[in-house]
């Protein structure tokens, strides 16, 4: 059934983006991740132009990270405090990341960064994924205790001042750090249109310590927050929010990963991590060879975009 | 002396409509005035039909009439940008703006293109995709290409034939009768939304007999017209209407699905 969109101005077969929201997020459910990082490539792919795609999946994001965090309101397993320090660095960030966001619209160079950011983020983070698993795996088949891995305690995190104390995850550490990595994943979220998640998680866990029990729920908050302001934002200076095709893909999305959540409960944390490695490894690599391959039509069109601020 | 100017006027003024009197003119009628998008709106057709009228002093010609139907969609100014190698990575590097340039083209023909007439008279009326004007801007950088390269206005033309939004059809204008005539434009389901001319010509051995433009305007409606409006004069409250729908979403899937 076509569909017309108002904002992306072109018909879409709308069981085709129903369908995709739900694979997405039988996906996201699955891993417990957001899934922005496959739902931008897939709209873009569909002809969908990339500004909308990512300023629309920033609102499907909203609504993914919404029913989990609520899912992990009820079992009482977020931190707010942390949550809101990792907020309001996020807030921070969001805004940067819309400036440079509309900044790259005007001078024509957005693909070829959303790209090349695809390319070193969903690479670097997909590869470490599978290289873990993959020695985690070997190391239990050996049946040697898998290397109890010399953390080198991060003193010169611990060194820092502005100490907070987190009482839901037992953490007396600097605000520093947790306000730049809520801003690193509020800029880099924004500009890609994805939630960042598969960064925050492991930065939580390996940098900061949060005990691994409130991690996602945490994280959820801090993408819920930040997502619904870049949603905010990106509607108010880029006009880029289609917001017909972001509620098929909410509503494909929530089913999908309800879904998706019953499968990965089956599945083991290490292999379910060694696939979803895999996954990101492969988004990344694809966007790497669009970046390096001779493209068969050189010549792009884009509409004037006004370099004056919003 | 008053009377003899205005003796000469009146006499100036026959003389002028009296080749007007003998030409052909032409009676045009599109099939709708206005084209609605709605949610199911997936492409659409104008149907123009035209008739050539003649009258007794018209001097009859041997050869046969010939009619271009022309489709200019509103002006819009496009950025084509080319990418080249560096670092070995495929990145934009010069561009080229062209200005107010139609953002929907459709030239219709009863036969080729060239059966219209010499090239003076295609470039003139702008019949085909190679006699369209595209007006250029220069970013004022030094290494963008120099006004008018070839390579860009091929791009330019080949990515909107590409997308549907710039055809030739030739052979589209059908003649009913010997003056009468119709042509079916089609409009693809991306085509852009404002007003659209129409310019029907009249030409005869290569020569333009008669011209008529008409208009007819693509606007979105209701539902779709509602959104566009609301995200662009109060993008705010879109925003935040958007951040309400979806925070809805996620709690009511939160409440049908809960699993304790």
């Amino acid at each position: 059934m076509q569909l017309y969109l108002p904002i992306a101005e072109l018909p879409v077969n709308m069981f085709m983006i129903f369908g995709m929201g739900a694979a997405v997020g039988f996906l996201s459910g699955l891993f417990g991740v957001g899934g922005g990082f496959l739902l931008t490539p897939l709209l873009v792919f569909s002809g969908i132009q990339p500004a909308v795609a990512v300023a629309t999946v920033t609102s499907q994001i909203v609504a993914s990270s919404a029913s989990g965090a609520l899912a992990y309101w009820r079992r009482k397993s977020i931190d707010w405090k942390l949550a809101l320090f990792l907020l309001a660095g996020g807030v921070v960030g969001t805004v940067f990341g819309v400036l440079v966001f509309r900044l790259l619209r005007t001078i024509g160079q957005l693909d070829v960064v959303i790209g090349l950011c695809y390319v070193v983020f969903l690479g670097g983070i997909g590869m470490l994924m599978v290289v873990e698993s993959v020695r985690f795996m070997l190391a239990q088949r050996g049946a040697t205790p898998p290397e109890p891995r010399k953390l080198r305690q991060h003193s010169w995190i611990h060194g820092l001042p502005f100490k907070v104390r987190f009482q839901r995850s037992r953490l007396y550490i600097s605000a520093i750090p947790i306000l730049a990595l809520g801003v690193f994943i509020g800029f880099l979220g924004t500009l890609l249109g994805i939630g960042g998640g598969f960064i925050m998680v492991p930065a939580l866990i390996y940098l900061l310590k949060v005990p691994t029990t409130v991690v996602i729920g945490t994280s959820l908050v801090q993408i819920l927050g930040t997502m619904a302001v870049a949603t905010v934002l990106q509607a108010y200076s880029n006009q880029s929010v289609d917001a017909v095709l972001a509620l098929i893909l909410m509503v494909g999305g929530v089913i999908g990963a309800q879904f998706g959540a019953q499968v990965g409960s089956r599945l083991r944390g290490e292999q379910l991590r060694a696939l979803l490695g895999l996954l990101i490894l492969a988004v990344g690599v694809r966007f790497a060879v669009d970046l390096v391959i001779t493209p068969q039509e050189p010549f792009s069109l884009a509409p004037l975009v006004s370099g004056a601020a919003p | 002396m008053r009377a003899l100017q205005a003796a000469i006027v009146l006499a100036g003024a026959i003389l002028a409509c009296i080749p007007a009197a003998r030409a052909e003119t032409l009676v045009v009628a599109t099939s709708t005035g206005t084209v609605n998008i709605a949610s199911n709106f997936s492409g659409t057709d104008i149907t123009v039909f035209g008739s050539i009228e003649r009258d007794r002093a018209t001097v009859s010609r041997a050869s046969e009439y010939q009619i271009a139907v022309q489709v200019f969609g509103p002006g819009e100014t496009v950025v084509t940008r080319r990418k080249q190698r560096g670092f070995g990575v495929w990145v934009n590097r010069d561009s080229r703006t062209y200005v107010d340039v139609p953002s929907f083209y459709a030239a219709l023909t009863t036969g080729t293109i060239d059966q219209i007439g010499p090239p003076e008279t295609l470039r003139r009326f702008q019949v085909g995709l190679e006699h369209l004007i595209l007006p250029e801007r220069s970013t004022g950088s030094p290494d963008d290409p120099a006004p008018g390269d070839p390579d860009f206005r091929a791009g330019f033309l080949r990515l909107k034939l590409h997308a549907g939004l710039y055809r030739e059809l030739p052979g589209a204008v059908t003649f009913l009768s010997p003056t009468l005539f119709r042509a079916t434009i089609p409009l693809p389901a991306n085509v852009p939304v404002g007003q659209f001319r129409i310019q029907v010509g009249l030409f005869q051995e290569g020569v333009s007999l008669a011209q008529h433009t008409s208009a007819v305007v693509v606007s979105k409606t209701g539902f779709e017209q509602f959104m566009f409006d609301l995200a662009f004069t109060r993008p705010l409250l879109y925003g935040l209407g958007t951040v309400v729908l979806a925070l809805l979403t996620g709690w009511f899937a939160g409440i049908i699905f809960r699993r304790d």
